[in-house]
């Protein structure tokens, strides 16, 4: 059986205030489970990546109830939401989001600095995490020396680095050309299967559709499809 | 280096023009504080710096006496009526006062007669370079110190001129005597002094009291108290307290210093801030990222205040090396700046709050970013 690592239930979110406040989410359920791979789809607008940062713990549902690692957020403060994040989630992002003044390896390691591992292991492990999305020979390169694909490469680095049991990332590919875009999504298929992670993104690409071992389709804040096949791109 | 020195520091030294107007306005910001902090010492020291070389046990001042150089005078019967009080084995006359110096290459300056017997017992020059103090007894001979030449257009042992119309011949050079006010110390004898001062001859300003050996100075104290009326016994150090008070805080002099270097503080506050804020706001993305991955706000508070002691202490050591030059520069003035090791450590205690203080603007900062914003491509 797939042990869900998060879990969402009945999630309703509004943005925004006054004239402008619009209910992004209405009544969502679904649970992440490890050792698959979800594709988040939908059009511009659907609430996609507003699931994806409730799920993630960044923004709170109006209501609804969501438990990341068994945990339920409901009236969590900041902080223990951060704890959240640091222990069970990691993020990969559109645009990275590398610390420009940091090297590769700094990087990956500024993950575990954050949950307090300093140690020479710790540099070992980012080392090691480096080496498995195959950039050991740019550890000392600084983000701006590197190539889209390569920066979006020590993010994930850095998203699994911490051994997060759900990696959530949103539209990893958006910015990179096709190649680049297989290599990341071969990548994650791969962290996929891992029994102790489930892995969900979000995205507009079709392209990425073989990798999917389940694919949800959200529109207008609603779920309307949630179908699992069998990946075939790893 | 933990991760933490090394985003701080990267983040402050990125970008080269903003680093440096930050260490700018913390150096100017701390090398004025130094220069006010460093006046009112040497202020401080001068002010009392007659008192401090004075051979007194007690000093015996005109009743409502403010400071060494209050022109008020006691009478002459003054010094039986101490000298028949048990305990008192001498009480030497000091007489002082403004009097105009003749300028020999032409014009008078003002300068300040310090008069007193010229043995041991008596408040003599110190610090002599040339000369013998024994000297000063004869007619006419006064000590100047060296830092005054230029002024009282003299400079060798010899070297005469007058004094209120008297001759006065150069008997002793001093070094490092230097009054507060600026007006060159001169000292004579003690009759020198009345003529050249215009004391009336049963007058003095004060006189220095030493104990006979094994005396009470509290019980000395209170029968010379009893004793002499109009007057005040004061131990050298109320005589000094009295005189930092009346010159630092009642001319309003120490005032001055003070409101210099708090402002000092607040511009070099402000600066440290304003720069902090800005690099700060440069970098809300890598916070929110921060935020996004999990960090504690401690962590984050880490980042933001480490940069501000990385510019604490870039800062400050640059602004000591140049107060320490100034103080160099202006030693042999006569308005030298002192650094004391207690004034550096709390000047670099006060950088180290003041920046500090500045990260706070920007921790607020940070606490409000929006951790959702890393989604936004």
């Amino acid at each position: 059986m797939i042990a869900p690592v998060i879990e969402a239930v009945d999630i309703v979110k509004f943005l925004g205030d006054g004239a402008g406040r619009v209910q992004a989410l209405k009544g969502v359920s679904l649970s992440l489970a490890c050792g698959e791979l979800t594709l988040l789809m939908g059009p511009s607008g659907s609430g996609k990546t507003t699931l994806l940062s409730i799920l993630g713990s960044i923004l709170t549902p109006t209501s609804g109830i969501v438990r990341i690692g068994g945990h339920s957020t409901v009236g969590a403060r900041p902080a223990a939401l951060a704890r959240l994040r640091r222990d069970y989630i990691g993020f990969v992002f559109q645009t990275y989001h590398l610390f420009p003044t940091l090297n590769a390896l700094d990087n990956v390691r500024l993950a575990l600095d954050v949950r307090g591992e300093r140690s020479d292991r710790a540099i070992a492990k980012a080392k090691a995490v480096l080496a498995t999305v195959g950039l050991s020979h740019k550890q000392d390169a600084f983000p701006s020396e590197l190539s889209g694909g390569e920066q979006q490469r020590v993010a994930i680095a850095r998203a699994i680095v911490g051994d997060a049991s759900a990696i959530l990332a949103d539209e990893p590919t958006g910015a990179l050309d096709s190649e680049n875009g297989h290599t990341i999504m071969t990548i994650l298929a791969q962290i996929a299967k891992d029994p102790a992670r489930g892995v969900l993104v979000v995205t507009h690409d079709p392209r990425i559709l073989p990798f999917a071992n389940r694919i949800i389709h959200i529109e207008d804040g609603r779920i309307l499809s949630d179908e699992r096949r069998e990946a075939a791109g790893a | 280096m933990s991760l933490t020195v090394k985003l701080a520091s990267r983040n402050l030294f990125q970008d080269r023009l903003r680093f440096i107007a930050t260490i700018v306005g913390i150096v100017f910001s701390m090398v004025l504080v130094n220069i006010q902090m460093g006046l009112f010492l040497s202020f401080e020291r001068m002010v009392t710096t007659m008192i401090d070389h004075a051979p007194a046990d007690l000093w015996i001042v005109p009743f409502g006496t403010k400071c060494f150089e209050d022109p008020s005078l006691l009478d002459t019967h003054d010094q039986a009526l101490a000298l028949a009080v048990p305990g008192v084995m001498q009480a030497v006359p000091v007489a002082i006062g403004f009097t105009p110096w003749t300028v020999p290459g032409g014009g008078t300056t003002p300068v300040f007669i310090v008069g007193s017997s010229t043995d041991a017992t008596g408040l003599r020059p110190w610090n002599v370079v040339k000369g013998n103090p024994d000297a000063l007894a004869a007619p006419h001979a006064v000590a100047i110190d060296q830092t005054y030449f230029g002024r009282l257009g003299v400079n060798a042992i010899g070297d005469s001129t007058e004094i209120r119309e008297q001759k006065a011949e150069v008997k002793v050079i001093t070094n490092g005597i230097r009054s507060f006010t600026t007006t060159p110390y001169v000292f004579t004898s003690l009759e020198q002094a009345g003529e050249y001062t215009g004391t009336p001859p049963n007058r003095v300003s004060y006189y220095l009291v030493h104990l006979s050996p094994g005396a009470d100075i509290g019980d000395v104290r209170k029968r010379l108290v009893a004793s002499l009326p109009k007057v005040e016994v004061l131990t050298p150090g109320e005589f000094r307290s009295r005189s930092r008070a009346f010159w630092l805080f009642g001319t309003g002099a120490g005032a001055a210093l003070f409101t210099g270097a708090l402002l000092g503080a607040i511009v070099g506050t402000v600066i440290v801030a304003q720069t902090l804020y800005s690099s700060t706001k440069d970098h809300l993305s890598e916070f929110a990222t921060l935020r996004a991955i999990g960090s504690s706000n401690l962590y984050i508070h880490k980042v933001i205040i480490c940069q501000a002691l990385l510019s604490a202490v870039i800062g400050f050591s640059l602004a000591a090396c140049i107060s320490l030059m100034i103080v160099v520069l202006t030693a042999e003035t006569s308005l030298p700046i002192l650094m004391t090791p207690i004034l550096t450590l709390g000047l670099f205690l006060l950088t180290v709050v003041m920046c500090v203080v500045s990260a706070l603007a920007a921790i607020v900062q940070v606490m409000r970013i929006d951790p959702a914003r890393v989604f936004k491509a």
